[in-house]
């Protein structure tokens, strides 16, 4: 793969039909279908190669990969297929597990449900697929600014040079100052985001087969409540070829006013009793952190478009957090696809916008947040981050426990240990019905 | 060497950077850091580049950034006077990511 550094010098006759901000899934799915509709694309990532400043937990759900292209996971730079899923709940030392493996997940005949991921390695693969179809990626150069004519988004300035196109899309992640730039957006609030750490922790392969009760090829993706000090926020565990993620969220508002150190909070989860073993005799390569939108379908900026210009992605704000399951990738390609095809069918550039959000609606991806928005009024009830998961080790403290004595009953036990834990039984209905009312 | 509890500045060590040693991508205004109530730099940042020297005063090293954004997201009082991306091929590069 060449790519070229610096030095395109172009003058506003030689322009692109379209400039893509980013290299990371978003930038180049879009890059994948403009290029091979024949569209003349250049995308700008300032990483010394795509990927280089991208952060994932994570994993990707495949169906976005087939809707680039049928087949294309077969050729992927996938790490394992995700057939566990895993939730875990700390108090202390104590720990409990769910463990939920469907086999109809990962059927003969069809592409598996989901894959984890490495991005520096996903990344460059993707921009590798966009290149072949004859887009052109250039790597370590900045975008400074965009060029504006007459209200319209014209190009881009980076450092000397001047580049024009037809389009540019701001694929530049959750900072994008692309956006900012055109006037779509404010700085980040932040109360609206996350900010995510994590180690790869080198293993041999049958290591983690054996740890996690995998075979070969096969993956476990954990989330992990209860570690975070009680801090809106939780941790992850993604099993990779040769490697597992491991990593916290927090909500870094609270962080700063309980004054804990994330960083911290993040090495005594990793000493934890029941993570410790898993990744025992591993060897920590790196080292990094990423923020996360936490906002879902209300916090995307209410005009994602201007005349010239569309943003895709992380910049859009397309992130769905549930709780149980974390989804930025897929919906960052489905984006790109989008605004792919909106640039593909608009006549001429103002038409674009409008149709961007009409292919966005087309291809479920307002929808699917829109569905799920209820999931940001549940994860803010502050007792979930350590009383639950205090409660729910106390409550099978209580059932293991045999000690020849004669046992209470349980649901004299379960309301003791309820207000032990500061909570009510009214709480629970209270969430209950929130939850009915969000979802 | 196995799995331990590891400092900010050993995790740092692993990581590739490229350090703009022309531009600093990050400029802070110790003055204005040092009028700062809060300070949630201090436990925010996931590679803790932000510290309190013996005098109680702002120290910050840009060197170790891993690019995150949250010490900006978070900067009550605009301590930070410039937060902007590193110029091509400078600051971290993820091999893994």
């Amino acid at each position: 793969m060449t790519r070229r550094r610096v030095g395109l010098f172009l003058t506003e006759e030689e322009k692109f039909d379209v400039i893509i901000v980013g290299a990371g899934p978003a930038g180049s799915a879009c890059a994948y279908i403009l290029a091979r509709e024949g569209k003349s694309v250049l995308v700008i990532e300032r990483g010394d190669t795509p990927g280089a400043k991208n952060v994932t937990g994570g994993r990707l759900y495949t169906y976005a990969l087939e809707l680039l292209d049928q087949g294309l996971h077969e050729e992927a730079a996938l790490e394992r297929k995700v057939i566990r899923e895993q939730i875990m709940m700390l108090s202390g030392d104590r720990a409990i597990t769910i463990d939920y493996h469907d086999p109809s997940f990962n059927e003969e005949g069809r592409p598996p449900m989901s894959y984890t991921i490495l991005r520096g390695v996903f990344d460059e693969w993707l921009a590798g697929k966009a290149e072949e179809m004859g887009a052109m990626v250039a790597c370590g150069i900045r975008v400074d600014e965009l060029i504006e004519r007459d209200g319209r988004i014209v190009g881009v300035v980076a450092g000397e040079d001047e580049m024009y196109a037809d389009v540019v899309i701001a694929a530049d992640g959750v900072n994008s100052f692309m956006a900012q730039r055109a006037g779509l957006i404010e700085d980040i609030k932040a109360e609206t985001v996350a900010v995510g750490i994590k180690e790869v922790i080198e293993l041999p392969a049958k290591t983690i087969e054996e740890r996690f009760n995998l075979r070969e090829g096969q993956g476990a993706a954990r989330l992990i409540l209860g570690c975070t000090e009680g801090i809106h926020g939780g941790g992850f565990l993604y099993t990779n070829k040769d490697s597992i993620s491991l990593g916290c969220v927090f909500m870094p508002e609270e962080a700063g006013q309980k004054k804990k150190s994330v960083h911290e909070i993040f090495q005594d989860v990793k000493m934890h009793p029941s993570i410790y073993p898993l990744i025992e005799g591993g060897e920590t390569i790196e080292y990094g952190a990423h923020l996360v939108s936490e906002a879902g379908f209300r916090g995307i900026p209410k005009k994602l478009f201007r005349e010239g210009f569309l943003m895709v992605g992380d910049a859009a704000g397309f992130v769905i957090n549930t709780g149980y399951s974390i989804r930025g990738i897929d919906l960052a390609i489905v984006s790109g696809i989008a605004a792919a095809r909106a640039v593909i069918g608009a006549e001429g550039t103002a038409a674009a916008g409008p149709l961007y959000m009409e292919e966005l609606k087309k291809i479920k991806l307002l929808p699917t947040m829109q569905a799920q928005d209820g999931f940001s009024d549940i994860l803010e009830t502050a007792w979930l981050y350590d009383k639950v998961p205090d409660l729910a080790a106390d409550v099978f403290e209580n059932l293991f426990t045999v000690t020849g004595e004669v046992p209470g009953s349980v649901k004299k036990d379960v309301m003791r240990l309820i207000r032990s834990n500061d909570l009510s039984a009214w709480q629970f209905i209270k969430l209950g019905f929130k939850g009915m009312r969000a979802l | 060497m196995s799995i331990d509890r590891m400092s900010a500045p050993e995790l740092l060590g692993l990581n590739r950077f490229n350090v703009d040693e022309e531009e600093p991508h990050i400029i802070i205004d110790k003055e204005i850091c040092r009028r700062c109530a809060e300070k949630p730099c201090l436990y925010v940042c996931p590679a803790v580049l932000y510290k309190l020297d013996k005098n109680g005063e702002m120290s910050f090293d840009y060197a170790g950034c891993l690019e995150c954004g949250t010490c900006r997201v978070m900067c009550k009082n605009k301590g930070i006077i410039k937060w902007a991306y590193p110029r091509g091929t400078f600051g971290v590069s993820f091999r893994w990511g």
